[in-house]
Parts: structure tokens; sequence; C-alpha cells
């Protein structure tokens, strides 16, 4: 079964098509912040590579966050149209397992960790299993300062990747036990996506369109600040 | 095929409206759904852009479907694909504009990009074939207030606009400062048929001079006016605002026809569903012998009819959009001399 990946969480933006044989063809931009832009041409010229009609696709897989509200909103609305018109079902992943997986080889606790703006992080706890990775906690939002005393309190070796341990590196700076994976491997890609997704789409483990949603971790700013005044004196 | 039977579906998701539309030809509505949020928003007083963009994201593909459905078409029997660009809000809008283009690019047909307020001078054509031009057009929701000339299709004059807030703007405030919630427009029209617009004389501001508008003045007279007479009948109030708003447009609106010798007269947007100003509308366009056109009041509020409708002429005159199109949620209305 081929499968289209969409893969729009972080200031990267990507697409890929692939199947039983591996990732056929891909394309990502990690510059310019035009996902809405970017992303319905770069389907186009992924299948042109591949010499596949995006009527081929028999699954539709989609970064559901958490991650940038926009960009989210973009590759969750192309996905599931794509899905739609195509009578196609859907696989979600989060942008923190796509992070982990390419990172799996190693016996140290996995810690992916995305930029949330405003001094957060969105991050989660994996560990290896074989074939891939295991979540071992929620994907939450915090303080790269409540990851960094986390971390420091499990007292292991850790394995830390993301944009998110990039943008907030000096929290981690005396952590003796963390270790930055490199910028090459700092975005969820949308590569991984339809790997996982294919793991997935062989146990039949699919979704329906409607169920598909982004993972905000955040409720809208007016929604919070509404709830401050109600219990305000 | 010939462009009279060319279906085109529509989507708009600028505001706080999910909507889709199959429409033939341009002017054969085959159906039209729209989802309002205005529960999602009432509470805040305003739409609020996070949970407008967060609505439409869940709602795009069902209201798409179910277009569809009304339509008794399935997605092969469609031509194009049209979505609003612009303007609006950036997050809202970007949800319409990639479903769209993913249809289109997935169903191998045209997209058309459509600027919203084209759009709704459309749906003046979309009910009304016969207008002639030279046509003026008084556009009036809570996000603009203007006069346009339409010379021919795709070819604009913008003759006056607001300097300050739009008129449904000053609903929505006004409304708000009177306790009669959201959304401000059909709040004052009930509120003001059991008062007496002449109860009050508010200002008409720049009534004399030209074809701009200017409203926060008369905000700001309503609520001085109400601070000093604190036991004034709300109804009282509701309608003798509401009465200035609809002075000033109606009378800007003639003048406007008269200056460019228009053959006829229409408005949209969705001030343009208020009880008063299609009264006074129709009684203006009959003294000054205008053919006068006035929308169904669920074609002046935002939906996807008028975008497929729109997309149509805009298909004619300039062919597909690309699909590297992006949303502008300050896109004018193109506008000629
Ligand atoms: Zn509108």
């Amino acid at each position: 079964m081929l499968i289209l990946g969409i893969e729009t969480a972080t200031v990267q933006a990507g697409c890929a098509i692939g199947g039983h044989e591996g990732v056929l063809a891909s394309a990502h931009s990690a510059k310019g912040k035009r996902h809405a832009e970017n992303l319905t041409p770069a389907i186009a010229f992924i299948c042109e590579q591949a010499q596949i009609e995006l009527s081929e696709i028999g699954l539709v897989a989609v970064d559901i966050g958490p991650g940038l509200f926009t960009g989210l909103r973009v590759g969750v609305a192309t996905a599931k149209a794509v899905a739609f018109a195509l009578r196609v079902p859907m696989i979600g992943v989060s942008s923190l397992d796509l992070l982990a997986f390419p990172v799996r080889f190693t016996p140290r606790l996995i810690v992916a960790a995305i930029d949330a703006r405003r001094n957060e992080l969105y991050y989660a706890l994996y560990r290896q299993v074989p074939g891939g990775v295991q979540r071992i906690s929620e994907p939450t939002v915090g303080s790269a300062d409540d990851l960094a005393s986390e971390l420091l309190a499990l007292s292991e070796e850790v394995l830390l990747v993301g944009d998110g341990a990039h943008r907030y590196r000096e929290a981690f700076d005396g952590l003796t036990k963390v270790e930055i994976v490199d910028q090459g491997n700092s975005f969820p890609s949308a590569a991984s996506l339809v790997q996982l997704a294919h793991a997935q789409a062989l146990r039949e483990d699919f979704q329906q369109i409607d169920s598909i949603q982004p993972m905000y971790l955040r409720r809208p700013d007016a929604e919070i600040n509404w709830a401050t005044r109600d219990s305000a004196p | 095929m010939s462009d009279a039977e060319l279906i085109i579906l529509g989507i708009e998701t600028s505001c706080d409206e999910t909507a889709a539309a199959c429409v033939r030809g341009g002017t054969d509505v085959l159906s039209s759904v729209v989802s309002s949020q205005v529960d999602l928003h009432a509470r805040f007083g305003g739409v609020v852009p996070e949970i407008a963009s967060r609505a439409h994201n869940e709602l795009i593909i069902p209201v798409t479907a179910r277009a569809l459905v009304e339509a008794g078409l399935d997605g092969s029997r469609i031509d194009a694909v049209a979505a609003t660009t612009g303007p609006g809000l950036i997050g809202a809008l970007l949800v319409g504009v990639s479903a769209a283009k993913a249809l289109a690019l997935t169903w191998d047909v045209p997209f058309i990009s459509v600027n919203h307020l084209e759009a709704h001078l459309y749906a003046a054509f979309l009910e009304d074939p016969e207008l002639t031009f030279p046509l003026v057009v008084l556009l009036v929701s809570g996000g603009h207030t203007m006069l346009v000339c339409m010379e021919g299709h795709g070819s604009y004059r913008l003759l006056g606009s607001t300097l300050d807030d739009a008129a449904g703007e000053a609903f929505d405030k006004v409304a708000r400062f009177l306790g009669l919630g959201y959304p401000g427009g059909p709040a004052i029209d009930h509120e003001a048929l059991s008062g007496d617009p002449e109860a009050i004389a508010f200002p008409r501001s720049m009534m004399d001079q030209g074809l701009d508008f200017s409203f926060s003045g008369l905000k700001t007279s309503v609520v001085n006016y109400v601070r000093k007479h604190p036991e004034v009948s709300t109804a009282d109030v509701a309608a003798s605002f509401q009465a200035a708003v609809v002075d000033v447009l109606v009378t800007k609106a003639r003048r406007a026809a008269a200056e460019v010798g228009a053959t006829a007269l229409a408005i949209g947007g969705g001030v343009a569903a208020n009880s008063l100003l299609r009264e006074q509308f129709l009684g203006a366009c009959a003294t000054d012998g205008l053919h006068g056109f006035l929308p169904s009041r669920s074609m002046c509020t935002d939906n996807a009819a008028m975008i497929a409708s729109a997309g149509w002429y805009e298909y004619r005159l300039h062919g597909a959009s690309s699909l590297a199109t992006g949303a502008n949620p300050n896109l004018r209305l193109s506008t000629i001399g």
C-alpha cells in the first residue's frame, strides 16, 4: 500500500511517499515559513519524482503535533482533504514520536522536545523497543527548566532530540548525562512519518478522517484569560 | 464542456463561518452549507481567531462532504475548487485554502483563488443575473463598509469606505455597551423594534460630504448619551442608533449611484440583513428609479455559494490560480481608477 505522509508541525514542512519498499520520494524545507504555499506543490512534485499518481495512494498519514498551531492546521487540513477526495483512511502520528524514531538505536532514555515558543517545550520520554520506540510519558508542555529538573532527578543517561533542545540549550548545559542530538535530526520528518505509518498500517490500525485532530496541548489564550477572569475576585 | 455547465465547489473560512457550496455556471446553486461558530465566540463578545481556526479545521471536511451530498454530486463531478484567500483572519483562511488546494490537486481540477470582498459583490449576481452595469454596491459587514462601482465583471472602482469602524463593528460595540449580546446586528435590530427611532437625535457623521463613512463618533455619542441619561429606554437608544447608521448608509449609497450614473444599486454583507436598512434601501431605489437589489438574508452573511459564483467569473476572466497560492489577510479589492 502506498502512503502519503504530510508533516508541518515545526518550522520545517515536508511530505513523503512510500510503502513496503521504503520511502520513494520526499521533499522538505525548513526556511520561509510558507507551509500553506509550498505544501500542495510539494505533494505534486514528489508524486512526479516517484512517478506515482495521487490516485494510487491508499493511506494518508499526518503529523498531528504538538507543534506550531497554524502549521499543524495547514498539514491536517491538507491531509484530510486528500484522504477525503481519495476516500482512503488516515493515520495520525505525534510529532514527538517522529523525532524519537530516527534516534532509536540507543539504550539511553530518549527525550523528544519541540519548541513551543514562550520559553516552553512540548516533550515526551521514550525507550527503545524491538523495531522502534515506545513512549513512556504523555506529551506535555512545560518550561525548559522544568524539563531540565525532571531529567536531573532521573539521574540517567539521556539523548535529547528536537528543535526545542537547541532553542533552549542553556537550560541543559549543566546536565552531564544529557546529550543533545545534532541539528540534522532536530525536526520531525515526513520520511519517518511514512515509515511509522507503514508499520501501523500493517496492523490495520487506521483512523477515520473525522477522528484526526491536531494535538494542541494548549488552550486558546482567550479561553485561558477567560478562566483567569472568572476565578479572579 | 461549456462554461454554463461548470460545477464549482466553493469554500469559505475567512472569519467565523465554515462554508462549502456547489454552484453550476456561476448562478445555479446546487447546495450551500454554512456552519456558524457564533456560539463559540459569543461569550468573548467577538470572534477569537484561534478558536475560529480550530473550529474550521474540525468542520471543513464534514461541511464540504455535506455540500457534495446535498448537491447529489460525487467528487468526480466537480470541475474546479474555489476558496477565499483573503481578506480575513490568517489562521482561519489557511484552513480553507489548504483544503481547497488539496482537493483540487487530488481531483486534478483547477484551483481558483477568490477575494472575499469580490464574492460579496457577486452575491448580488447570484440571485439577480439581470443586474446591469454600472452597478453600485454598498458592502456593509463586521469588517467592511464600502461603496463600490462595478463597471463590468472583474472591474471595480472604490467610491468610498469607512475611515474608522465598520458599520457591523459599530453594531457590535453598541450592542455590547447596551448589554444586548453578540452578534450585535441582530440584537439591535430586534431591540429597535420596540423603540422610537426619533427619540434621540444621534449625529450623522459626514452626512453632507463625500462617499466615505465614519462610525466611531456615533458610538461615542451613544455611550455619552446613556451615561448622561441612565434611565433612558434601551429600545429607544437601539432604534435611534440604528436609524442614524441606516440614514448615513442609504444617503451615501444614493449619492454614489447618482454620481456614477448607476442603473442599479445593490447591498451586501452581514449588515444588509438589517430590517430597517432593507426597508429604507428599497424605498430609496424606488424614489430614485434605480433597479434595486436586496439579497436574501442567507446570502448577506458569509457563505460559500458567493465564493463559487465569484470563482466562476474569476476563472472565465483569468483562468486557474497557482497551487502555490497562500492566504492574504489584507487582500484588497483590485480596483481600476
Ligand atoms: Zn464577509
